[in-house]
């Protein structure tokens, strides 16, 4: 038997004018156009978004989780790109 | 300690990339989608309604109300395929009997009346076994809990709200009202499973996070909170053993049949038949619409 599963999508949603579309779950569907609308069906019903994107599943390139470690790792040691690493005398105001 | 026995003795969540048990795997995947059949079968027994509804008002609330479960139950399907599950195959499992849903669902809608008291009591169940998921340890599972329980209050409120309309009416109005607790009652009480001495599962569900409260905690938690409702609304429930118990601070309340649960849950309710049938109609009947979807869409964009 033929497989006729349509692809999977993820999508995701800007809630509102000035915030970053977020990720909220997927679906399938035969093509872009009706993942646009699956999407707004399964996950605007009440006003949730007022843009959305989808993109196929496979398309996604991901960060694997075995070597987290080894990826995010270098970050770690480098305290002094925080602001909390350099002392300032309290009395500079402003700062 | 491994990141994973980390990961849940932290509180944290485990996300779907993560090492994990292929046991945690698998119930995860099991509960998930038992849970997504059960949104999906669940649009039956009020679906029947939606064309017999008494208002206009009352269809559209109906429909709103069917289609969200339509999206609970794909919210879940896409919780499970974080885990490697295929959607299709789960609702071949479900078609084919080899994976359930809550037995709830297969028990009829005889009136109108059914449509309130589902609301109100079943997915009042529901938000009591739902509310405490929305901190399982199984990332997806508990966002797709969140948006679930956000919409079911809706549920809860406007099958209370269309109660409250018929014991306003008629005394044949009311006599339906109560006919229909009288039949939901006890199959929703049945809905948080059999009790804590008798679900083996339970235990290793808590240990890892994926359950928070025991079958037994959440049907009291049900009980107590439908006692002063069903006062509200001016219904008896069908227990003679209710009663406030102040020691306990606690309602006490009869057993339920655990022989129906269990008869209902191997496929021997009232409709369990007809729901499968229903269900394995609607994937018969929608097949050649994802195949012409598909071949359409493979016509306009050339497979790269
Ligand atoms: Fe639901
Ligand atoms: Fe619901």
């Amino acid at each position: 038997m033929i497989n006729h599963e349509w692809p999977l999508f993820e999508v995701f949603v800007r809630a509102k004018r000035g915030l970053n579309h977020v990720h909220v779950g997927s679906l399938r569907a035969a093509d872009h156009e009706m993942a646009l609308h699956h999407a707004r069906d399964l996950y605007t019903r009440r006003n949730e978004g007022v843009s959305i994107w989808v993109v196929r599943s496979d398309q996604v390139a991901s960060s694997s989780a075995e070597d987290k470690q080894a990826f995010f790792e270098p970050s770690g040691d480098k305290v002094y790109r925080h602001p909390t690493y350099y002392t300032i005398p309290g009395s500079v105001p402003h700062i | 300690m491994s990141t994973f026995e980390e990961t849940i003795a932290r509180d944290q969540r485990v996300e779907p990339g993560d090492e994990m048990p292929e046991a945690y795997r698998k119930t995860m995947i099991r509960q998930i989608a038992q849970h997504a059949h059960s949104e999906i079968i669940g649009m039956q027994p009020e679906g029947e309604w939606i064309t017999r509804a008494p208002s206009l008002r009352r269809k559209a609330i109906l429909l709103a109300k069917v289609q969200d479960e339509a999206g609970h139950g794909l919210y879940l399907y896409s919780a499970a395929e974080t885990l490697g599950a295929d959607r299709g195959d789960l609702t071949r499992r479900l078609i084919e009997g080899r994976q359930k849903y809550s037995s709830i669902f297969n028990y009829p809608t005889l009136s109108f009346a059914d449509v309130g008291v589902i609301g109100w009591l079943v997915d009042g169940a529901a938000i009591c076994n739902q509310v405490p998921l929305c901190r399982s340890s199984f990332g997806p599972y508990a966002r797709a809990m969140i948006r679930i329980c956000k919409e079911e209050s809706f549920h809860q409120r406007q099958g209370y709200e269309l109660l409250m309309t018929m014991m306003g009416g008629t005394p044949a109005q009311r006599d339906m009202v109560q006919d229909a607790v009288n039949r939901w009652w006890w199959p929703s009480l049945m809905m948080f499973g059999p009790p804590d001495d008798a679900s083996p599962n339970s235990a290793q569900s808590m240990a890892w996070k994926i359950k928070r409260h025991s079958n037994d905690e959440l049907r009291q938690r049900f009980v107590d909170m439908s006692v002063p409702q069903a006062e509200a609304l001016g219904v008896t429930l069908p227990d003679p053993e209710l009663a406030w118990n102040a020691g306990r601070e606690h309602y006490d309340f009869g057993t339920p049949d655990w022989d129906e649960l269990k008869r209902v849950i191997s496929g021997d309710g009232p409709c369990n038949a007809e729901r499968i049938a229903r269900r394995r109609q609607a994937d018969d009947d929608g097949a050649w619409v994802r195949e012409a979807a598909q071949a359409f869409a493979a016509k306009r964009v050339p497979a790269p």
